[in-house]
């Protein structure tokens, strides 16, 4: 039988990240396949390129057996390809009937629209109120205006990026038994996922995606939860550190200072609704380099802002050494603004106590030749400290970052996925600069959302899961800790 | 710097296109063209007094309430309001003005500039507030609430300051004590001086200060701002927002001060317009804005006389501001690769014209 779809050998690379190192991926009429992986591992750029948002750089895509060497998205979509992005794309001052107009290419007529929009949602089981405004409509409703904009628009592939990551148990049981109806009646599905359960339960065959190689694919029923997690995380040690521990060392002597202290910790969802993170309690001590493990969006990221002070808590105690270096998940928009020069996003960090800043003057020839230390000590490849920060490799911008939040020497670090997207010299680089502001004194609090970091790192790992924070014991193998990391899906 | 190089050739390739296409456009409606951009000249550098008296008059509004806007867009903050906050300076400087016979030379002044200061200051606050307490853009509001103080000059120079024989829709004139000084045998007032000198303050703000740096960080990347340089980007860019305000008011009072003595309708040619492009042909630099508020005091002067001389509509100059905009965006969207802030306000000075006219 001829797959309805079928992308071979795709690569796509992004500046120096390189997103998908020859993917292959098949989707049957009438299969619903389930696509895991870890965040970064290149999901969400195989469907868009699937979706024709993205053009591979090497690499083909067939759509029921027909080579389809430039595809796009209006194509794809004439082709009955639809994509449900994990951010949704509706416009939020109209209301569901307009946005489903607006997706399906159908007539604003009020009331025959209305009516439209009405059966539908009713037939294939997601019914929505047409006049409702999507601003006001709960993040599960939104979701299942996507869904029902997809199938509006006709679509016969259904490409469905985490559309269950914001929905309730519930609502989740409905979603898939939305897509379950809809590929019975002849319609193929790519269910995008972190949650096995979901994926173990819904899918009929699966492939899993690790750093843009497809490491495993084939039927569900052939696989376990702990084979898909062994794939997803990975069971070889990771390039990039010589010597990676396959276990926990035991954590260093207890009298050292207490630099990171939260207690009962409660945050909201950073630019969200709800909380993200329940009663966390953590301590870090000098010397300490703790990695909290976890899914995306499982708590972590409001638990490293909270201790960096960039997020408010809801409640709780939070005493946290001064100052504190953060390194935030994105280079390119939080840790550095690419439109300024070198020099001056080193300023940019600067709380204000720096040599160079006087009665709230610049000493402008001072601050560039703190740059100018930085780059060399850093090893950062640049032009210059008067470069644009938009010119450097990813690398090197995260060196910039790294140096200007480590060389003040911080009593407390905390890096959110601090080697995303960088390749191994530029990754053993910053792990070489954690590792020596621990080994200094100070209390080292990282994430990453690749296990093998984290185990590459951490002297003592933490998993977040579902808000909820939980020591690894020390000794920890790697698959108990997946295992803790998935516990709450 | 290859940089600022690349600035000067493209506004003055910017500049001959836009004399170019007037010269064109007269040709192909039948007027003289040559004659025309001949008086064009004249009227704007022809004479001593045609520089200082025509050029260099209209040329301080635009200057100052330009470096105003620069420092609200550095920041980010997209005030498209500033004629409204020009009138409102006006008002509370005429005000001020018939009152302060009393007061010394010097101190009237400084009063009728400080009230001037303050007006534009308060006028802009509910366009600062709503931002603050309700994320309502700046743009739409300050734009809209140039209308209302349209309306309201309209509204104080047929009522409270009405001139005392009641008849004409115009105040009084100002206390000598209040009006700015002189550059004998000109008309040229003491205002160019406090443009230059707010161009060096700003230059220096921009280029020297803790402040200046953290406001072009709100505007350049207001998420890192924010994340890592722990800079309040919301407070940041109000703050902006308010001193633009408070400047273009300023201009108000030194227009009233300088050139009218008093307040009338249309007191402003669209001054608080054509200072946005005034602000962003400059590229938001301080130097830029100097250069392209005398450009377009020149165009806005010779504009009278092609007029006079050459029976020429004055709005055809319109044609050369808006040709000369159009390829400086354009030459900065092709060097950055897409639309920018920059091309945005750009638009919304469209709308904001389009709706004035």
């Amino acid at each position: 039988m001829t797959p309805t779809l079928e992308l071979s050998g795709i690569q796509m690379r992004f500046g120096s990240v390189h997103a998908l190192r020859g993917a292959d991926f098949t989707l049957h009429t009438g299969e619903i396949h389930a696509l895991l992986g870890e965040n970064g591992a290149g999901k969400t750029t195989l469907m868009q390129v699937a979706s024709g948002l993205l053009r591979p750089d090497r690499g083909q895509l067939r759509v029921g057996g027909r080579a389809w060497p430039r595809l796009s998205p209006r194509a794809a979509r004439r082709l009955g390809i639809g994509m449900v992005h994990q951010h949704f794309t509706s416009v939020p001052a109209f209301n569901v009937a307009e946005n489903v107009a607006l997706a399906a290419g159908w007539p604003v007529a009020p009331g025959r629209l209305r009516r439209r929009v009405r059966e539908l949602g009713e037939r294939v089981g997601l019914p929505l109120d047409p006049d409702a405004r999507v601003e006001q409509l709960s993040v599960g409703l939104r979701q299942r205006l996507e869904m029902v904009k997809a199938l509006a628009a006709e679509a016969r592939i259904l490409l469905l990026d985490e559309p269950t990551a914001v929905l309730a148990p519930a609502e989740v049981e409905d979603l898939l038994r939305v897509i379950r109806r809809f590929t019975a009646t002849g319609g193929s599905a790519v269910l995008i996922t972190h949650k096995l359960d979901e994926a173990m339960a819904a899918a009929d065959r699966v492939t899993v995606l690790r750093r843009g190689e497809v490491v495993l694919t084939g039927p569900v029923a052939a696989q376990s939860a702990g084979t898909l997690a062994a794939a997803m995380i990975g069971e070889a040690a990771a390039p990039a550190d010589q010597n990676p521990p396959a276990t926990i060392s035991a954590p260093p002597a207890g009298d050292r200072s207490v630099l990171i202290r939260v207690e009962s910790l409660d945050v909201g969802r950073d630019g969200g609704i709800g909380i993200a993170l329940r009663g966390a309690s953590l301590v870090v001590r000098s010397g300490e380099m703790v990695g909290i493990a976890a899914v995306e969006g499982n708590g972590q990221r409001e638990l490293l802002r909270a201790v960096a002070g960039r997020i408010h808590p809801l409640r709780g105690v939070r005493e946290v050494a001064r100052p504190v270096g953060f390194i935030p998940e994105d280079r390119s928009t939080e840790g550095l603004i690419p439109a300024m020069s070198i020099t001056e996003n080193v300023v940019l960090g600067s709380p204000g106590s720096d040599p160079w800043i006087r009665g709230g003057a610049i000493d402008w020839r001072a601050a560039r030749a703190r740059a100018v230390t930085l780059l060399e000590e850093y090893a950062v490849t640049a032009p210059g400290p008067e470069a644009l920060a938009a010119t450097l490799s990813g690398g090197n911008q995260q060196r910039v970052v790294v140096a200007r939040e480590l060389s003040r020497r911080p009593p407390v670090v905390v890096a959110e996925n601090p080697t995303r997207g960088l390749d191994i010299r530029a990754t053993a680089a910053i792990h070489a600069r954690l590792r020596r502001a621990a080994a200094e004194g100070a209390a080292v609090l990282f994430h990453s959302s690749d296990l093998d970091e984290v185990l590459a790192l951490a002297t003592r790992v933490v998993v977040a899961s579902r808000g909820l924070l939980v020591e690894a014991p020390p000794g920890a193998t790697r698959e108990a800790i997946g295992a803790l990391m998935l516990a709450g899906s | 710097m290859s940089g600022r190089l690349q600035g000067w050739i493209v506004g003055a390739g910017a500049l001959a296109a836009g004399l170019a296409a007037l010269a064109l456009g007269l040709q192909l409606a039948g007027y003289d063209a040559a004659a025309a951009l001949g008086a064009l000249w004249s009227g704007a550098f022809g004479s001593w007094y045609a520089i200082t008296s025509a050029t260099l008059v209209r040329a301080v509004p635009l200057v100052v309430i330009g470096l105003g806007l620069a420092l609200a867009f550095r920041a980010g903050a997209f005030n498209i309001g500033a004629e409204g906050q020009f009138y409102a300076g006006a008002i509370a400087a005429t005000w001020l003005g018939l009152h302060a016979g009393s007061l010394p030379a010097p101190l009237a002044v400084a009063v009728v500039l400080s009230g001037a200061l303050l007006a534009g200051a308060l006028w802009v606050a509910v366009p600062v507030l709503l931002r603050v307490r309700y994320g309502v853009l700046e743009v739409i509001s300050t734009l809209l609430l140039n209308f209302v103080a349209e309306a309201t000059t309209s509204l104080v120079v047929q009522g409270p300051l009405q001139e005392s024989q009641g008849i004409y829709p115009q105040s009084d004139a100002i206390a000598a004590s209040a009006r700015l000084p002189m550059l004998p045998g000109t008309r040229l007032h003491g205002g160019i001086l406090l443009a230059l000198a707010g161009a060096v303050l700003l230059r220096h703000l921009f280029a020297r200060t803790l402040w200046g740096f953290q406001l072009r960080a709100v505007g350049l990347g207001p998420r890192a701002a924010a994340i890592s340089g722990r800079i309040d980007s919301r407070w940041m860019a109000a703050a902006a927002l308010a001193v633009s305000g408070a400047i273009a008011g300023l201009a108000g009072g030194i227009e009233v001060a300088g050139v009218s003595y008093a307040l009338f309708q249309n007191l402003s040619p669209g001054y608080g317009f054509t200072a946005i492009a005034v602000a962003l042909l400059g590229r938001l630099h301080p130097l830029g804005v100097l250069l392209a508020g005398l450009l377009f005091g020149a165009l806005e002067a010779g504009a009278g006389a092609m007029q006079r001389e050459a029976g020429v509509p004055a709005v055809a100059v319109y044609l050369v501001e808006a040709v000369v905009i159009l390829v400086v965006l354009l030459a900065e969207s092709v060097r950055r690769g897409g639309m920018t802030a920059l091309a945005a306000i750009g638009s919304a000075t469209g709308v904001a014209r389009g709706a004035r006219n």
